[in-house]
């Protein structure tokens, strides 16, 4: 499943991480690199960005660029 | 020869913190040539003396003698842009490593949120490529203290490489530790001792390439190891700045082909894994997090209200209406009033000694309605900026800023910026020369010069009593509409450009949003009031400068007819004579009497300028021109025309030379100023031509 799809709370393994250019880059130097363990914490109140927790900080994207990250869920399912 | 250091380190990282400790008052502010990314500059402060340790030594880091310490020489430190990485991608990046490659300093200090390690890391091992003496200011100790988390600070040291010295920036703990290893490691010239992280397919890769473009590296003057990284990363400048043949590019290509084939995954990625790899591995050997820490926690509660999904957008209209009110009406206000007391009492003190001394009238009128009244306005509004700027560092400062992207970078994604411009152009409909000074917090140079132009949109406070006049006059019933609607036609007018210059000029790639959200913290007040006070300067340096001799020419105009004799009515002065000069070029949007086009010109300086020269030409004053006003217009409609150009035409001087600062090009602000006179021309021109048809 791609991150913009996992539910919020749902502890996740980042197995590929897509986009291209600068956009890939900024994914790789904020330390979203594969087998990277992510969570949704929040979205937007508009909807969007989401932010998400990694490597012991928050960090936020946009929707239709998370979408270019694969993502394996760990552990326990959460309820959509 | 004065040391140079370099300061680098994350955005959030506590760099501003550490670079006001390390350097007090002692700053300059310059800027990096033709980019507008700021270049802060600053002697370190004389370490010696009064100096303090405060029970650093418990954190077991051993110490050198102080016998060994050599006497201090001066020391220049420079405050390189936050970044995150060297990519060449975003323009903070390629300025700090071009400024380290080309400027060569002598030493880097690289300050490294301990709280944040892991991340922090990644630029540490990037920069350690670039083969220059450097320390590591592991910076937030005394919250990782506080928290009982430890860091093992020898075993960092050996790892990487280079020294590592536990701080508290905001604390100043352990900063003249930092300054003592830092002169030392320049001094004895204290290289990295290592250099290479990677193991396998990529040690393999950068090893091969370092080596068959060593000649071209020293010629070019970048560190090898460096520059093959770079080469194996893909990184176009690189490649530029080495000039590499065809054949040796090919090479280059066969030999990372072959590390992603061993890996299974690309160049970039392949770099990225194995400095996260490297750095995961030492943080589990040397960093014990005692759980989660506390300014974490809090974060996460406090956020649980501020970005929540229904009250993070009225708290967020909460506190930005809150800040207005204090500024535009109680705190910014009395200072204002204050501040006109005491210029009115010099004027006054000024006038009657220039009149008791019997100047002549000319010379008094050039010192007191030129010079004492131009600087005297400007300098009205320096309360405003003061204010501003001391509540907006505070959001900025606490994190606060970054969640104020997050919430509303919907809203502004559709016309090409991001959530974090959207604080500027707020500040726009109070002011605009703040909210173009505000620019300046913007990670992007494209970003930042996209929201300067958008700002004079948003119509600021002192058109107000232009519509207040006009809505008297021609609107009694619909008053408030016709308000409302003003405001509502800057906006949608921004919108419309925002649009054309997303597709246009600044067509480029934006630079994407992947933010941090750091944790709150509370502002520094040493950062909050160096801030404050940069940005004082700053507008006063303007207003007795560029600004000054605005209002000088306007005083000209205003004072004098054509063979430069003083004038009595003011509709013989050559401002008058301007305005029927231009007066033609007006006459499509129903603009046919001279004065109207007088009191716009007169406008250029402050818009309060329009209401004031409108009534000193129709001979009223502020209360009658309602009355006086009807007789200047052909139809209501001319009214609403005029208003529409108010609205968008160029903002005062003021503004415009905030552009000129933060554009950092004299022309670029002209151009600005140019483009918004069009706008509003055009704007108001379809208004009257196309009301004319439908009326």
């Amino acid at each position: 499943m791609t991150l913009d799809k996992l539910p919020l709370g749902q502890q996740a393994r980042i197995t590929v991480v897509g986009g291209e250019g600068a956009l890939r880059r900024h994914f790789l130097d904020m330390g979203l690199t594969p087998g990277t363990a992510v969570m949704v914490r929040k979205i937007a109140p508009m909807g969007d960005p989401i932010e998400l927790h990694l490597r012991g900080y928050e960090l936020t994207l946009r929707l239709e660029d998370a979408a270019r990250i694969e993502v394996e869920p760990q552990g326990a399912e959460v309820e959509a | 020869m004065s040391l140079v250091f370099a300061l680098a380190g994350n955005q959030n990282s506590g760099k501003t913190t550490l670079f006001n400790q390390l350097t007090g008052s002692n700053q300059h502010v310059g800027n990096f040539p033709g980019v507008t990314v700021d270049k802060k500059e600053g002697v370190i402060r004389d370490h010696h003396a009064g100096e303090h340790h405060r029970g650093l030594r418990s954190w077991g880091h051993p110490r050198h003698k102080r016998a060994d310490i050599p006497a201090p020489a001066p020391a220049l430190v420079v405050d390189l842009p936050g970044i995150y990485s060297l990519s060449p991608y975003t323009s903070e990046e390629i300025v700090t490593r071009d400024f380290i490659l080309n400027e060569k300093p002598d030493g880097i200090i690289n300050i490294v949120d301990a709280t944040n390690i892991e991340r922090n890391l990644y630029l540490t091992l990037q920069l350690i490529e670039l083969n220059i003496p450097m320390v590591v200011a592991l910076n937030m100790m005394d919250e990782m203290r506080a928290n009982g988390s430890t860091v093992d600070v020898n075993r960092l040291e050996e790892e990487l490489g280079v020294a590592v010295v536990p701080i508290s920036a905001a604390k100043n703990e352990g900063v003249d530790e930092l300054i003592e290893h830092a002169l030392r490691a320049a001094e004895h010239k204290d290289y990295p001792k290592r250099q290479d992280f990677c193991t396998g397919a990529v040690h393999r890769c950068i090893h091969g390439i370092a080596h068959m473009i060593e000649d071209h590296a020293q010629a070019a003057g970048v560190p090898p190891y460096f520059a093959a990284s770079k080469l194996v990363e893909g990184d176009a400048p690189m490649q530029r700045r080495l000039k590499l043949t065809d054949n040796e590019l090919d090479l280059i290509g066969h030999s990372v082909k072959e590390m992603e084939d061993e890996l299974g995954t690309d160049r970039e990625a392949a770099l990225a894994d194995m400095r996260y790899t490297f750095i995961e591995k030492l943080c589990a050997e040397t960093v014990v997090k005692n759980g989660e820490s506390r300014e974490h926690a809090r974060s996460v509660a406090i956020d649980k209200v501020l970005t929540d999904k229904y009250a993070a957008i009225p708290v967020f209209l909460g506190i930005m209406l809150l800040i207005f009110w204090l500024t535009f009406g109680l705190i910014g206000a009395y200072l204002s009033d204050l501040l006109s007391l005491g210029i009115d009492i010099v004027t006054g003190w000024v006038d009657a000694g220039l009149t008791a001394w019997g100047v002549n009238p000319v010379v008094h009128s050039l010192v007191i309605d030129g010079a004492f009244a131009g600087v005297g306005s400007m300098l009205g509004f320096l309360p405003t900026i003061v204010t501003l700027f001391f509540f907006l560092s505070l959001l900025e400062d606490s994190g606060y800023m970054a969640r104020v992207a997050f919430v509303m970078d919907k809203l502004l994604r559709k016309i090409g910026l991001s959530g974090r411009s959207f604080v500027p152009m707020l500040i726009g409909f109070g002011c605009s020369v703040p909210a173009i000074m505000a620019t300046r917090t913007l990670s992007s140079d494209r970003d930042r010069k996209m929201t300067m132009l958008l700002v004079p949109f948003c119509s600021c406070s002192a058109k107000l009593p232009i519509y207040a006049v006009f809505t008297a006059a021609f609107f009694p019933q619909h008053g408030a509409l016709v308000m409302m609607g003003l405001y509502v036609m800057g906006i949608a007018v921004g919108i419309v450009w925002a649009l054309l210059l997303k597709n246009t000029m600044y067509k480029g790639n934006p630079v994407p949003f992947v933010m941090e959200l750091p944790n709150y913290r509370i502002p520094s007040p040493k950062s909050v009031a160096l801030l404050v006070w940069d940005k004082a300067k700053d507008f006063i340096t303007r207003a007795f400068t560029i600004i000054f001799v605005v209002t000088i020419i306007v005083w000209f105009l205003q004072s004098f007819d054509t063979r430069l004799n003083v004038v009595t009515d003011s509709s013989a002065s050559l401002l008058a004579g301007l305005g029927r000069l231009l007066t033609p070029l007006f006459a499509p949007l129903g603009f046919t009497d001279w004065r109207m086009v007088t009191a716009l010109i007169a406008g250029f300086s402050a818009k309060e300028m329009v209401v004031s020269t409108l009534a000193v030409l129709t001979g009223a004053n502020t209360a009658t021109l309602p009355v006086t006003l009807p007789a200047l217009f052909s139809s209501t409609l001319a009214a609403f025309s005029f208003l529409t150009f108010t609205l968008l035409y160029t903002p005062c001087v003021a503004a415009i030379s905030a552009v000129k600062a933060e554009m950092r090009s004299g022309r670029a602000a002209v151009g600005v100023a140019l483009m918004q006179c069009a706008i509003a021309w055009v704007c108001a021109l379809a208004v009257y031509q196309v009301g004319s048809l439908i009326l």
